[in-house]
């Protein structure tokens, strides 16, 4: 039979439906419903800072520094006068994106050894495994840390460091899943019909864990932006001047007495955004088990 | 069960020795080497030369290792080149014994308290008490302790002018005396960790209510009370202490960030201060220390685990 890649204008129709099927499952929930509104809020917050912000985010102002919030700059602004909300709505962009990308790379990482492991088995998967366990006895923060230190701060390498400190739970995740499909009978079949392992791991294994894996991919987001934000706090993330919620948290820090919406607002947003990806991630677990 | 004791010493033994070498790898990578680092301004081809003799950096890497190992098992963690001169034994001490008073003190804290409320919101589900406990341990866990520190100073120091926002406190004075700067830094500490406890708390309550065994005991009339202490606390806690484990390792790198906004002179912020200041001896040491001090606490809380459930204990 010959396989056809047709990508037409019905497949891909096809495929927003069911994302839009996706997105109002998740809504049903109440936590999912809540969930989705903030971090819309914070993606379009995202798309828009990209072209305009309300004042430009590394103007000084010498002027009116260390101002309270005012019409003019509605969230005050800090010690070289540039405007608090510029600045929070624009990192939005830089914690999200760092966010995203370190997840994805943790889940590509995660999943290639997981489904690695969990497919060939015997003295490879024990002596991976092990490794990632004792890489997962260290503390997240620590091990960021000590790798933060080889390489310096920086968004890559704190992308870099996502990745690393969260793949090994991801691949726990992953080979878990594989192995509990791994006596299947397609499974069998694919072998018997003569495909090699990586067909088989990758269309037949992967598409079939995607359901943990998503919720895991959910999940390490979360920790994600906690990580990169914490990062950004003790000044090893994202550099000055580029703006970065942690960062800023820091930098208000010194004038915490007679400024605290410097402080506030970045520390503001940043749980606003976790908490909605913690509604969401606890809704796509309703979902992935059934329960909405 | 004395062989599986015996057998989780051993693996965590190893697990150690395979940290040991994990973090020596990662932090011979850095570049520039100790004695540039030492020498600083003053270095020449030559004293560079001699300084790295001296130090033994031209001997292979795992003559270096071992040479380290051997130094720490020998009591001997080396010289801080940071805190120049300092030995980094003393500092260590030094430092986490602050940090383990607040670790100690976030736990006896936390521990009692989120497990009450995760069992009240549990037996009471889906009444308003239940519901504003999700609603708070929801936030709880979502937010990031310097976000919680910074309220927390916010609140208490600033609006209502409580409690103090530093905590550098000072281990020659009497620490009782100093208790008032430990109240934050605890707090924030021990909120996710609230959080995270109570929620699990409460799923395991809600879980072992419906199960069969606890619907016999309503069932037989036995008094509420006592259902519930006997039958539904016992079983439902167990889960629960494995998430305490798990946190207890939180607290490890949490007291990283708490010690830094609240500015406590603990182990996490020694161990910022050498990255920041990229003193080679003491990220080793420090990190070693914090690894092996989080292994040791699962494993306490393995042995506690297996303790209290009986189906383990004679396998």
């Amino acid at each position: 039979m010959e396989k056809r890649n047709v990508v037409s204008v019905r497949s891909i129709l096809d495929r927003c439906l069911r994302v839009v099927g996706f997105l109002r499952r998740l809504a049903r929930s109440r936590s999912g419903l809540v969930g989705l509104l903030i971090l819309g809020l914070w993606i379009s917050i995202m798309l828009v800072t990209i072209f305009w912000t309300p004042h430009s985010t590394s103007d000084f102002h010498f002027a009116s520094r260390l101002q309270p919030p005012s019409l003019k700059f509605p969230f005050g602004t800090d010690k070289f006068g540039r405007d608090v909300l510029s600045r929070v709505l624009a990192g939005c962009k830089e914690v999200i994106l760092l966010a995203l990308t370190g997840t994805l790379l943790a889940v590509s990482l995660g999943t290639l050894i997981g489904l690695t492991t969990g497919y060939f088995g015997k003295w490879y998967d024990e002596i991976v495994m092990r490794f990632m366990d004792i890489f997962m006895s260290f503390p997240g923060l620590l091990m960021a840390l000590l790798v933060l230190a080889v390489l310096g701060p920086g968004w890559v390498n704190v992308i870099i460091v996502i990745g690393v400190v969260f793949s090994p739970r991801v691949a726990r995740v992953a080979r878990g899943a594989v192995l509990d499909i791994k006596n299947k009978e397609f499974l069998e079949a694919a072998k018997s019909r003569g495909e090699n392992s990586f067909y088989i791991m990758g269309i037949e294994i992967l598409p079939n864990i995607l359901g943990p894996l998503g919720v895991e991919f959910s999940v390490r987001f979360a920790y994600s932006i906690f990580l990169s934000a914490s990062l950004g706090f003790l000044g090893m993330g994202v550099q000055p001047p580029t703006p970065d919620w942690g960062l800023m948290v820091n930098e208000g820090r010194d004038f915490i007495k007679v400024a605290p919406w410097i402080a506030a607002f970045p520390a503001l947003a940043i749980a606003s955004l976790v908490i909605s990806v913690n509604l969401l991630s606890d809704a796509i677990r309703q979902l992935a088990a059934g329960e909405i | 069960m004395l062989p599986y004791i015996f057998k989780r010493a051993v693996s965590i033994i190893i697990s150690l020795l395979v940290a040991s070498i994990i973090i020596f790898v990662i932090v011979q990578i850095l570049p520039g080497d100790v004695a540039q680092m030492i020498l600083g301004q003053y270095q020449t081809p030559e004293t560079l030369h001699q300084l790295r003799e001296s130090l033994g950096l031209y001997d292979p890497f795992y003559v270096r290792y071992v040479r380290w190992i051997s130094g720490i098992l020998k009591g001997d963690l080396g010289i801080s080149l940071s805190i120049t001169g300092c030995r980094i034994a003393d500092l260590l001490l030094d430092r986490s014994r602050n940090s383990l008073l607040l670790a100690a003190c976030a736990s006896l804290f936390v521990i009692p308290i989120s497990l009450l409320i995760g069992t009240i919101a549990g037996l009471k589900r889906d009444t308003w008490v239940d519901k504003m406990v999700s609603l708070t341990t929801m936030v709880a866990i979502s937010l990031p302790e310097f976000a919680s520190g910074i309220f927390f100073i916010l609140i208490f120091s600033l609006t209502f002018k409580l409690l103090p926002a530093m905590s550098n406190i000072d281990t020659n004075v009497d620490l009782l005396r100093q208790f008032p700067m430990l109240i934050l830094p605890i707090l924030t500490l021990s909120l996710v960790i609230l959080g995270y406890i109570a929620r699990m708390t409460r799923a395991s309550v809600i879980e072992v209510s419906s199960s069969n065994y606890v619907r016999t005991a309503v069932l037989m009339g036995l008094p509420t009370s006592n259902v519930i202490v006997k039958h539904i606390l016992r079983n439902a806690l167990l889960p629960s202490i494995t998430v305490i484990a798990m946190n207890m390792g939180w607290l490890i790198g949490g007291i990283v960030v708490v010690e830094s906004v609240f500015a406590f002179p603990g182990l996490g912020s020694l161990l910022l201060y050498g990255v920041m200041q990229r003193d080679v001896p003491l990220i080793q040491a420090s990190v070693l220390f914090a690894a092996a001090a989080y292994m040791i606490l699962n494993f306490v809380a393995d042995l506690l685990y297996l303790f209290l459930n009986p189906r383990l204990r004679n396998p």
